[in-house]
């Protein structure tokens, strides 16, 4: 297991958001975490980084990471690609990208990568002078994911990449996750609402509501689960 | 005319030490959204320091050399010390931690040196003289300044750290989640912010002398240069801090008299917020309700 998760809790202040979930991530696949609104999907990501505050155990190849600083989890190989997409909006396209690969040892290689991800992304390239900040949503979301690749991650943590996109889009987005999934081997887990897509592209998945794990299964059961077919793939 | 073109360049050699102070009040800006009060007496206990060196036998740059790493040290220690533990307290208890500073500074650097009025060295001699309107030292002011600007520029825009220092300044979430070390930015700012006013003080004590008081007006310039060219915006700073240094010459000299000048910065400070609070070349904030 890349990733393990026993009795994680976590919460902002005085509310508990997570009330104990266990969940892992195996190597090399893409784990789809599912929920309604408000059920702790982003929390989750959230707590694995170490930017709430968490309860229970998280181990990252192994190693206890839930009490380590985000910036050293950061350092493990764990690119998260939040909500909000976290452009640097004053910063250029190219410098964005250099940014991910901040934390890397390797910094000869950056160059070379940098093209390599852009190849994923045209629209990048083309614009690889402009501020961040002048990005359409689609293309700041874009941004983000090319920004989690240039870490060289080993895990990537997708807080709603669909997010704010236009259909035809985040059918490209996809297609392009899943091309980064067979060509460089990183592990993914993904958050989303638009549950049909992350099913589509998920080996498997996790459902959970009010904080808690109710379903989990390989993306086929969840789709031919009744109730996950009614309440989140809506026929 | 021969007196307005030596005004003109004496503003260009004050206005590049004002410059360099407000670029370090808006480094500190833009990374904490706040003035730090205390930036003008870190200068003048740093050129106290210098002057110690001097006056300890050490050769002119060496000692400028020191006083400077000296300072980044200093200023990384009061960020981590002092400017840390209030980092996410209301806005109204830093600016009190900044004064505190501020007096704390001057008060230390009145006890260790008196309030006697002592003469710093120029390291440019009376010999370099290159033109009819400047002193030597105006003339090396000047170069010491741009050669202190284009470092900066450099550093920034050039090495990973310092891309990573305005990412840390504009984003720090997402700093963090590229591996970032936030709080090791805030006070590598704090530290080039006091070597660079190090270097300010350096460049001005020989036209003003060397007290505890000595930047209190400075500070005021350097404040209306910043705000000049937008708070946020380092080039306007620069930009600010010689137009400061131009009128405040040219019209001391010419119109208001010397008595007046300081005013010049203080009506500058009040028409900018007045008429165009951000500034020439700073962004205009707009809060989405």
């Amino acid at each position: 297991m890349l990733l393990e998760a026993n009795n994680l809790t976590a919460g902002y202040g005085q509310t508990r958001v997570l009330h104990g979930v266990d969940f892992a991530i195996e190597k090399g696949s893409i784990t789809a975490l599912l929920g309604a609104n408000g059920a702790g999907k982003t929390t989750t990501l959230r707590a694995l980084c170490g930017m709430v505050k968490t309860g229970g155990e998280i181990r990252f190849e192994g190693r206890r990471i839930d009490r380590a600083a985000t910036e050293d989890i950061v350092r493990l190989g764990v690119a998260h690609v939040p909500d909000g997409r976290g452009t640097f909006l004053t910063l250029s396209v190219e410098e964005n990208l250099r940014l991910g690969a901040y934390s890397r040892r390797d910094r000869q290689a950056v160059g070379e990568d940098l093209e390599r991800v852009l190849g994923y992304f045209p629209v990048l390239r083309e614009r690889r002078r402009q501020q961040a900040g002048t990005l359409s949503g689609g293309e700041q979301q874009m941004l983000a994911v090319s920004r989690g690749l240039m870490l060289k991650p080993k895990l990537m943590l997708l807080d709603e990449p669909s997010f704010g996109l236009a259909p035809l889009l985040v059918r490209e987005l996809f297609s392009i996750l899943r091309a980064i999934r067979e060509r460089e081997g990183v592990s993914m887990m993904l958050v989303e609402q638009n549950a049909a897509m992350a099913l589509e592209l998920a080996d498997h998945a996790y459902l959970i509501e009010t904080g808690r794990v109710v379903l989990q299964g390989s993306s086929k059961e969840l789709k031919s689960n009744d109730a996950v077919r009614r309440s989140y793939l809506g026929y | 005319m021969e007196a307005l073109l030596h005004q003109l360049m004496a503003g260009f050699a004050t206005g590049g030490i004002y410059a360099s102070l407000a670029l370090a009040l808006v480094m500190i800006y833009q990374a904490t959204h706040l003035v730090n009060f205390a930036q003008g007496e870190m200068a003048m206990f740093s050129t106290y320091l210098a002057w110690s060196l001097i006056n300890a036998g050490m050769p002119y740059w060496l000692a400028f050399v020191l006083t400077v790493a000296i300072s980044f040290l200093i200023g990384v220690f009061i960020e981590r010390v002092v400017i840390r533990p209030v980092e996410s307290a209301p806005v109204l208890a830093v600016v009190t931690v900044f004064i505190a500073l501020l007096v704390i500074l001057n008060s230390l650097a009145g006890w260790i040196y008196t309030y006697t009025i002592k003469s710093f060295p120029s390291p440019f001699p009376p010999g370099m003289a290159l033109g009819r309107f400047m002193s030597p030292h105006e003339v090396g002011a000047i170069g010491v300044t741009l050669v202190v600007l284009a470092a900066l520029y450099a550093f920034f825009r050039f090495t990973p750290l310092g891309l990573a220092m305005r990412a840390a300044a504009q984003n720090p979430a997402s700093s963090r989640l590229v591996g970032i070390r936030v709080g090791w930015m805030l006070a590598l700012g704090w530290g080039l912010a006091a070597a660079v006013g190090a270097v300010a003080g350096m460049m001005v004590a020989p036209i003003v002398y060397l007290d505890p008081n000595m930047m209190g007006g400075i500070l005021l310039y350097a404040f209306a240069a910043a705000l000049l060219g937008g708070i946020d915006s380092p080039m306007g700073a620069v930009i600010g801090g010689f137009v400061v240094g131009v009128l405040e010459n040219v019209l001391g000299a010419f119109v208001i008299g010397n008595e007046l000048k300081l005013s010049v910065a203080l009506v500058l400070i009040i028409g900018v917020l007045l008429v165009r609070p951000s500034g020439f070349f700073g962004k205009v904030h707009v809060t989405r309700v």
